[in-house]
């Protein structure tokens, strides 16, 4: 079966590789060269393979892949829960590689604290920086109406449905202090009518609220509506196949998603990644 | 309700049985009261004159709520150093473990020898055998946090302190409770002991006397009053659970 796992990892040419540094801002995000290798019992697996990418101040951006590609340890490796063997992270110029607390982050499951309110859990990430200020609850109630949960500021998550915890996560990121957002396929534990219910929320909120955002999704569509710039992931290690960017102007209809601009988009991508797909089962 | 009842009937008609068993063989085999009293007889003691068993029950009562709190502190206390001290756990976990071979009841003797007859030896007693359900679910508890969450914190910035106490602390409240629980019955268990091993008052000391009496009814009064301590102890400790862990889901049996 599949062993591409056996090759070892690769010398790469990891600095300077940052050739679109065009932008007069410094990045909101920045990561590169950055290559990492997990050791198990002495077999070396290759995850990222000099993964480079950036996203502007306000800029929404997206990383699409086959399932396994390194994903979610490039998450970990941008919220310092993983140091990369080589390579960096930088935030707003900053070299921030290795450090935690400088992102707001929302994972996969919702993971809201059981034994938290909603709306203490909605305050938690400014709790933990020390950074709630006087209006910090009012504010929060304000938005639980806009996101729909009013009158749940007291209920415990377990009482809310999938999509609404979902909102709770969401909003729980949207209030941290730090600036970037990094969303790790949020909306895949829901049923199909739920998520694209979610995705037209999120393009709304984000469009009223532009906040710097870097999304993992396996949804080609999802990724097409919601961002500027799509980076497609090749399969384990994980490296940047192709950037794209997304010439849709904002604010964005869902109507886009009819159009045979987007179509084509959407078949060039679905056919890249199913070529990823595919190499993997080799 | 209606669920609450057919969940409380079963056992309920089992136990009624299980007397009327009992009952029907006492006196059908004509069985002398002194080696198994009827329960029918036994009621009739209970609610008559149990020769001053009240000032027993109440001597046992307070050597349990002295020796309960004190051993449920030392096993939280224990729980939380090895929790925030990684390579006191790997130390002493398994010393801790280990030293659970050694029967805490039979340690009654040496304590009598090394602290007297008084209220000492007893608490020391009640505390041994009351620490180590707490502190090993304690422990458990605080190990075994969620990993998402765990990593939320650790993105979001969070220090080792509030990792303890918003993510670590409250989510080892459910297991730290079924600890507690069964502490809670062995401290009932163990003031008894430790009456038995010297005392001049209590349940235990009670038993002794009916013992060398041959009055087995009065030795099965004792018996039901101590089931009784224990379950309303558990009860407490139960509602106790219920009010702090209000945010779980109920369990739909």
């Amino acid at each position: 079966m599949s062993q591409p796992s056996d090759s070892p990892v690769q010398e790469q040419p990891v600095y300077g590789t940052d050739t679109r540094r065009t932008s007069p801002l410094p990045a909101a995000l920045e990561v590169s060269g950055v290559s990492k290798a997990f050791t198990h019992r002495r077999k070396v697996t290759p995850v990222l393979n000099n993964v480079s990418l950036r996203v502007e101040p306000q800029e929404f951006v997206s990383i699409v892949g086959p399932s396994g590609c390194g994903k979610s340890t490039l998450f970990h490796i941008i919220g310092g829960l993983e140091t990369p063997d080589a390579g960096t992270v930088s935030m707003n110029g900053r070299l921030l590689t290795g450090q935690r607390g400088e992102i707001s982050y929302m994972p996969q499951q919702p993971a809201l604290f059981p034994w938290r309110t909603i709306l203490d859990n909605v305050l938690l990430a400014g709790e933990l920086k020390g950074a709630l200020g006087e209006g910090a609850r009012e504010e929060a109630r304000q938005w639980l109406d806009k996101v729909g949960l009013a009158g749940f500021e007291r209920a415990y998550p377990h009482m809310l449905s999938g999509g609404m915890q979902q909102r709770a996560a969401f909003l729980r990121a949207l209030l941290a202090p730090q600036e970037l957002m990094l969303l790790d396929e949020p909306f895949s534990a829901l049923d199909a009518l739920t998520r694209s219910a979610m995705q037209r929320w999120l393009l709304e909120l984000w469009e009223a609220n532009r906040r710097s955002v870097l999304f993992i999704t396996h949804n080609i569509e999802e990724a097409l509506l919601l961002s500027s710039r799509i980076y497609v992931f090749s399969g384990r290690p994980g490296s940047i196949l192709h950037t794209v960017d997304i010439p849709f102007p904002r604010p964005r209809r869902e109507e886009i998603t009819d159009s045979p601009e987007f179509l084509k988009l959407k078949r060039q991508l679905s056919d890249w990644m199913r070529e990823e797909q595919e190499k993997g089962r080799k | 309700m209606r669920s609450t009842w057919k969940q409380i009937w079963p056992p309920f008609v089992a136990v009624i049985f299980f007397l009327a068993v009992w009952q029907l063989a006492v006196s059908l085999f004509r069985i002398e009261a002194w080696i198994l009293p009827s329960p029918s007889g036994i009621a009739r003691e209970f609610t008559g004159n149990a020769s001053g068993i009240w000032t027993h029950t109440a001597a046992t009562l307070r050597l349990t709520m002295i020796g309960f709190p004190i051993g449920t502190g030392v096993g939280l206390v224990v729980a939380l150093l090895l929790h925030l001290l990684p390579w006191a756990k790997r130390a002493f976990y398994p010393l801790l473990i280990l030293s659970q071979n050694v029967p805490s009841i039979a340690l009654g003797p040496l304590l009598v020898i090394w602290f007297g007859f008084g209220l000492l030896p007893k608490i020391v007693l009640i505390t041994l055998v009351c620490f180590f359900p707490v502190a090993v679910a304690a422990m458990g508890g605080l190990a075994q946090s969620d990993r998402v969450m765990m990593n939320y914190m650790k993105m979001a910035g969070a220090s080792k302190w509030q990792i303890f106490t918003k993510l670590e602390l409250p989510h080892s409240l459910p297991a730290l409770f079924s600890g507690v629980k069964i502490s809670a019955t062995y401290a009932v268990m163990g003031a008894v002991v430790a009456e038995w091993i010297g005392a001049d008052k209590g349940i235990g000391y009670y038993m002794l006397l009916q013992k060398s009496a041959y009055r087995t009814d009065r030795m099965f009064v004792a018996i039901v009053i101590i089931v009784l301590l224990s379950l309303v102890l558990f009860a407490l400790i139960a509602l106790l659970e219920k009010w702090l862990v209000r945010w779980k889901p109920r369990r739909d049996v």
